[in-house]
């Protein structure tokens, strides 16, 4: 098995002590950003950013994936005791866990959340160490018109899973490649999109736009609420978590069915979200005690916890093997990486060894420091969230105009960022996605130079993106995403159509 | 906080911010097709037109938002939804107001001390703490992040005259 080697010879490269330090500085720093409101793991991950500039490439991207767990880790504290998911992913989270809480089995519930979560986590690594290296493989075939497709099919998908109104899912996501085009044209050296101001050459910076989208959009929307909020405490003790441990196996079939789900919402990119809600629903519709969730069933933390990190966790699949992100947080991953120079796809794999397998092998022990992190600092972390939101709303929007302003030491940003907070706020409110925005405008460059490779490539002719079973599939199955919700609706009605004949 | 009889009085009206928003949005589409259409939207000797590709994305977002903007005008009559109570509004800019001073004031003076004064007056003000806790948080993070940037990684913001009189 090659894989195994290449994975042993990773796990040299993260279990330095050095990188284990920085896995639970990041999952630390993680949790406590899940927790707060206005820091999720997008923007978190953005601010951070700067400051792994002087490690090396390797330790940086342990600390910042690691951040990423822990805010996946973090939002579950948030829903469970104060029935406020510090993410959207948690929302689902909120159903049972905050019931649970109330009852006063808040440290079941946490415990419930957090081992589950691990065990979607690994699942889907290990899924990704076998599968990443065969995707990336396979990509070395791909020329232009490949990767755009593969691109429309990213954004497709969105439309397709996506909840809302697809024209503004459409929308979103067109005034995000907008936002890209702005700047100078990388092919013909033009200006775009900057009507005579020099401050718009260099375009719009994708992680400016996030801080401002997700961290200022989300103090503004927190305030609507008024200044308070008040939750419930949690205690956790080895005892209580060896008792849930017990009772955990008991729902292995949830297991499975939440892993597979969030794997395949990871990959796609549907993302966690969604991910999570489905996991909630079949679970709900499967179980025997489906009637009584929503009043603090331990399986109903189980499913959507587990889907969630299983999602978060393959999201950073296609990240690496294709540079293709499935979620905004895997969006700024690859933000970074592309800063210390590496360009995620498939030639990583070939080029950058060290670098793929060590970032692999910490997800594994990474994991693990984190489930260890969250079970014996609760406490602490459910005291931050006592912090009262006076004191966190001006903090935040001070830590949010550093990060912005560190991107490219440019006041301009740090001005763009406020703009893009009352965007954020505005959009929030009107159901326009911002997941897709961040990445079209983080992907649009991309996207264009190989749609206009293609076209040279074909003279301008659409037909490329048929011309061969690969691009000819990929393009196929965009088109399919794009159209699911009709398709599905057509499915639905040819079968209520034909309820006579009773079958099996 | 406002508790007044207003507070829970609407705004606006989702339909009508969502027409606004989707008319804006049509505009910013109508602006980026139209500035691709100047630069060259079509196909020259050596290929596609800095403007092929963007000139289609305006195109899309005019289309999308049009469609955003009649579904709107056609819900107008029926949908009484509130976007925003005058209440949640005044919320809102109790953080949003300061902010834009703030960034303002990071501008003009530097990131540390506007930083301290910003915080120091929202919890002050907005949150009503008492002098002595508002000064000891705004102090503890303005020194926190002027310790961990300028000293620790060395990454300068944007400094004013109190820094300079410091010798930074």
């Amino acid at each position: 098995m090659e894989e195994l080697n290449s994975l042993l010879h990773g796990f040299s490269v993260a279990l330095t002590p050095y990188n284990v330090t920085m896995m639970f500085i990041g999952v630390t720093l993680g949790v406590i950003i899940g927790v707060l409101p206005g820091l999720g793991g997008a923007n978190g991950v953005a601010i951070l950013l700067p400051l792994t500039f002087s490690m090396s490439p390797t330790s940086a991207i342990i600390m910042l994936s690691c951040i990423y767990w822990g805010a996946l880790f973090g939002g579950a504290i948030t829903s469970i005791l104060f029935n406020i998911p510090g993410e959207p992913w948690s929302v689902a989270t909120t159903f049972d866990g905050y019931p649970m809480a109330q009852q006063g089995r808040a440290g079941e519930a946490l415990t419930g959340a957090f081992t589950s979560s691990f065990v979607g986590a690994l699942v889907a690594v290990l899924m990704f160490t076998f599968l990443a290296p065969l995707i990336a493989g396979f990509a070395l075939q791909f020329g232009p018109p490949e990767f755009f497709s593969v691109y429309l099919l990213t954004f497709c998908s969105f439309v397709g899973t996506g909840k809302g109104n697809p024209f503004k899912i459409v929308a979103a996501m067109m005034l995000g490649f907008a936002m890209a085009a702005v700047g100078i044209d990388i092919v013909t050296g033009q200006l775009r999109l900057t009507f005579g101001f020099t401050e718009l050459l260099s375009g719009f910076h994708f992680l400016v736009a996030v801080i401002g989208l997700f961290g200022i959009g989300e103090i503004l929307l927190s305030m609507e609420e008024g200044l308070s909020f008040s939750g419930h405490t949690a205690k956790i003790n080895p005892k209580i978590v060896l008792e849930t441990w017990k009772k955990l196996p008991r729902y292995w079939a949830t297991s499975i069915r939440s892993c597979i789900i969030g794997c395949w919402m990871g990959i796609i990119p549907g993302g966690a979200t969604p991910a999570s809600f489905m996991s909630y629903g079949v679970a709900r519709k499967v179980s025997k005690d489906g009637a009584k969730f929503g009043s603090g069933q331990l399986e109903g933390v189980v499913a959507p916890e587990t889907a969630a990190h299983a999602a978060g966790t393959s999201a950073l699949l296609p990240m690496i093997t294709l540079g293709i992100p499935g979620s905004p947080t895997a969006a700024v991953l690859l933000g970074g990486l592309m800063i210390w120079g590496l360009q995620p796809g498939p030639l990583l794999f070939v080029e950058q060894k060290d670098f793929v397998w060590g970032l692999i092998a910490s997800m594994y022990i990474s994991n693990i420091a984190g489930l260890i992190v969250v079970l014996t600092m609760v406490p602490l972390f459910a005291a931050i969230l006592r912090v009262p939101f006076p004191i966190i709303a001006p903090v935040i929007v001070v830590i949010c105009a550093i990060g912005a302003f560190t991107v490219k030491n440019n006041m301009l940003d740090v001005w763009m960022m406020v703009v893009f907070g009352v965007v954020g706020y505005v959009f929030r409110k009107l159901d326009y996605p911002l997941a897709p925005m961040v990445l079209a405008l983080v992907l649009g460059d991309a996207a264009e130079s190989s749609f206009r490779q293609s076209m040279l490539m074909s003279q301008g002719d659409l037909t490329i993106f048929f011309s061969n079973w690969l691009v000819g599939s990929l393009t196929g199955l965009a088109m399919v995403a794009l159209f699911w919700p009709v398709i599905s609706r057509g499915i639905g009605r040819l079968r209520s159509a034909a309820p006579a004949s009773p079958s099996g | 906080m406002a508790h007044n009889e207003n507070s829970t009085q609407g705004a606006a009206r989702t339909v009508v911010v969502d027409l606004a928003v989707a008319l804006l949005v049509f505009a910013l589409g109508a602006l980026v097709a139209f500035d691709s259409y100047r630069v060259g939207a079509s196909w020259a000797s050596d290929g596609p037109q800095a403007g092929y590709f963007p000139f289609y994305i305006g195109f899309l977002i005019c289309v999308c938002s049009g469609v955003v903007a009649v579904q709107a005008l056609l819900r107008m009559r029926t949908d009484k939804a509130v976007y925003v109570t005058v209440g949640q509004l005044k919320q809102v800019m109790v953080i949003l107001l300061p902010s834009f001073a703030y960034v303002l004031g990071v501008q003009l003076i530097g990131i540390y001390v506007s930083s301290a004064v910003f915080i120091f007056l929202f919890m002050n003000i907005a949150g009503r703490y008492s002098l002595l806790r508002s000064v000891a948080v705004a102090a503890i993070v303005s020194l926190g992040a002027f310790a961990m940037f300028e000293i620790w990684f060395k990454i300068p913001l944007p400094k004013g005259p109190v820094e300079n009189l410091l010798g930074y």
